[in-house]
């Protein structure tokens, strides 16, 4: 499904932050990505979501060569693709309603799907009361569910997260993680970038570890060792 | 194709509701500067109207020999009216209507009309007095034309003040360029002080569109809503200018009038109204829609 062959990304000013990564993630599994802050776990996710680009090297999504592909393949991968992030990079002006129809009306749904299917993820996440608010008005474990929510709505076949409980206590962790989880468990592939060693050695999953920029370590029931 | 229309003006109108602050300081920008741009129109054709009153009053004289019959001089009348396209009148006065004129000027001076009436016959010539379109050049044209033509002969003289033409076309001319110049100027002030303006209003949303371009959004449905929002910010900025236009040129028309007699400011406001309306709603929309574009472009390959 994803593909890095040789990979190296280079920075203007000669910052080398990954270096001849190779590796690939089939569908339907569950991907820790672990390392230190720095070592380069962003970048992969950006380099994934074709916010950056290879240096050198190659990075397929679903054998599409995403050096190579136009803006608008670009935007066609991105949709097939539901994010989570530290920061919950959320729409400030929207309310949460609106902030998870955002993603299906980019997707082209028509208002009918919209008005079924938002209410529908915003309860099953335990939003629903607040879908007039802004993101403001939410906790920070609220923000990251909606978050989710609004990764999962359009259904994507992977759901990259990237350090998705750095800003939450550690109830909120655990939940979004048992959610995480749950997805994974219904089939979907799961990309999980972090640094929480208790939470990688809980997974018992696959752990891709990155030190300085190289893969050091791709274990099928890794542990966080660094 | 309508469907995403509909949604990114549903986002455009959401988000000048949200921001209402960002949205009046971007509206009270454009009007300040529609305004100047308005002003500036204006004082072109203050200009205008004040260099054609000027040129209007200077004209060439031809003074016919007292001989000359008045049949003969309306002859010449036609003749001249055809031999030049610069010639915008020509105004027959007769030996009579010159001595009215006279006496109308100088009633007040007894000495000039006793001299007059000592002198006992008419002493002025029949005359035609001839105004151009204004040009210097087009002056001495007329003026060859009449010392060269068959009538020449019926010409006692041909008066026209070349110096104070030459000095009025030149200061014309230097207040024409200097309008040019300054209304350049301060287009260019203008259009970057909203530019600057709807620039500050996006940077506002930077990690908006940075979000939206992750989830997958297209090029055109992130652009859509700032650019229609430009042109909301566009469209209120040209309706209020437009009716602070007319309220101003109708309340300043009697003042107007006093300084410059015989211009009305609403009249000159209603004759020319679709080059004002042209002049707002396109400043107003054009420069709403191009920094928008431009800004949003920048973040979108950022």
């Amino acid at each position: 499904m994803i593909k890095f062959e040789k990979v190296t990304k280079i920075y203007p000013a000669e910052t080398v932050v990954l270096q001849d990564i190779t590796f690939e993630i089939k569908k339907g599994e569950f991907v820790s990505v672990v390392g230190k802050s720095g070592a380069g776990k962003t970048t992969l996710v950006r380099l994934i979501l074709g916010l950056e680009f290879a240096t050198l090297g190659e990075v397929y999504f679903e054998d599409i060569k995403l050096n190579d592909a136009n803006a608008p393949k670009i935007q066609e991968i991105r949709r097939k693709i539901g994010c989570v992030h530290q920061d919950y990079k959320l729409l400030p002006k929207k309310t949460v309603y609106e902030n998870v129809a955002y993603i299906m009306q980019v997707e082209g749904k028509n208002n009918e799907e919209i008005k079924k299917e938002v209410p529908r993820v915003l309860e099953v996440i335990g939003l629903k009361e607040k879908m007039n608010n802004f993101p403001d008005q939410l906790s920070g474990g609220e923000k990251q569910r909606l978050a989710i929510a609004r990764a999962l709505v359009n259904q994507p076949d992977i759901i990259i997260a990237d350090e998705p409980t750095g800003n939450l206590d550690p109830y909120n962790t655990y939940e979004v993680i048992s959610l995480l989880q749950k997805i994974n468990a219904a089939g979907k592939t799961v990309i999980l970038s972090t640094h929480d060693r208790e939470i990688i050695n809980k997974l018992g999953k696959r752990v891709i570890t990155i030190e300085n920029g190289k893969i050091i370590r791709d274990e099928a029931e890794g542990r966080f060792i660094i | 194709m309508l469907t995403n229309f509909k949604r990114v003006l549903t986002f455009a109108l959401n988000d000048f509701n949200r921001n209402k602050g960002i949205s009046i300081a971007a509206i009270f920008v454009l009007v300040i500067t529609i305004m100047l741009v308005t002003g500036l129109f204006f004082f072109q054709g203050v200009a205008g109207y004040l260099t054609s009153q000027i040129q209007d009053k200077i004209d060439i004289t031809a003074y016919f020999n007292n001989t000359t019959s008045e049949q003969d001089i309306l002859n010449a009348k036609a003749e001249i009216a055809k031999m030049s396209p610069d010639i915008k009148s020509i105004e027959y006065i007769s030996q009579d209507q010159a001595l009215v004129n006279f006496n109308a000027s100088h009633k007040d001076n007894s000495i000039l009309t006793q001299a007059l009436q000592e002198v006992g016959d008419n002493p002025f010539l029949p005359s035609l007095n001839i105004t151009t379109n204004g040009q210097p050049s087009q002056y001495t044209s007329v003026v060859n034309i009449l010392q060269t033509s068959d009538f020449s002969k019926l010409i006692n003289k041909v008066v026209f003040p070349k110096d104070t033409i030459n000095k009025i076309y030149s200061i014309t001319k230097n207040v024409n360029l200097f309008g040019i110049i300054l209304g350049i100027i301060l287009v260019i002030v203008a259009i970057s002080v909203v530019f600057n303006t709807i620039k500050l209003a996006i940077e506002n949303s930077k990690e908006e569109i940075s979000t939206m371009k992750i989830v997958g959004a297209s090029d055109r449905f992130i652009r859509g809503p700032f650019v229609i929002q430009g042109i909301i910010y566009g469209l209120i900025a040209f309706l209020i200018c437009i009716v602070i236009s007319a309220l101003s040129f109708y309340f300043l028309s009697p003042k107007m009038e006093i300084l410059l007699p015989g211009f009305n400011s609403f009249n000159y406001f209603l004759t020319n109204w679709y080059i004002f309306v042209l002049i707002q709603l396109g400043f107003g929309i054009g420069v709403g829609i191009i920094s928008s574009l431009i800004v949003v472009k920048k973040h979108l390959r950022g």
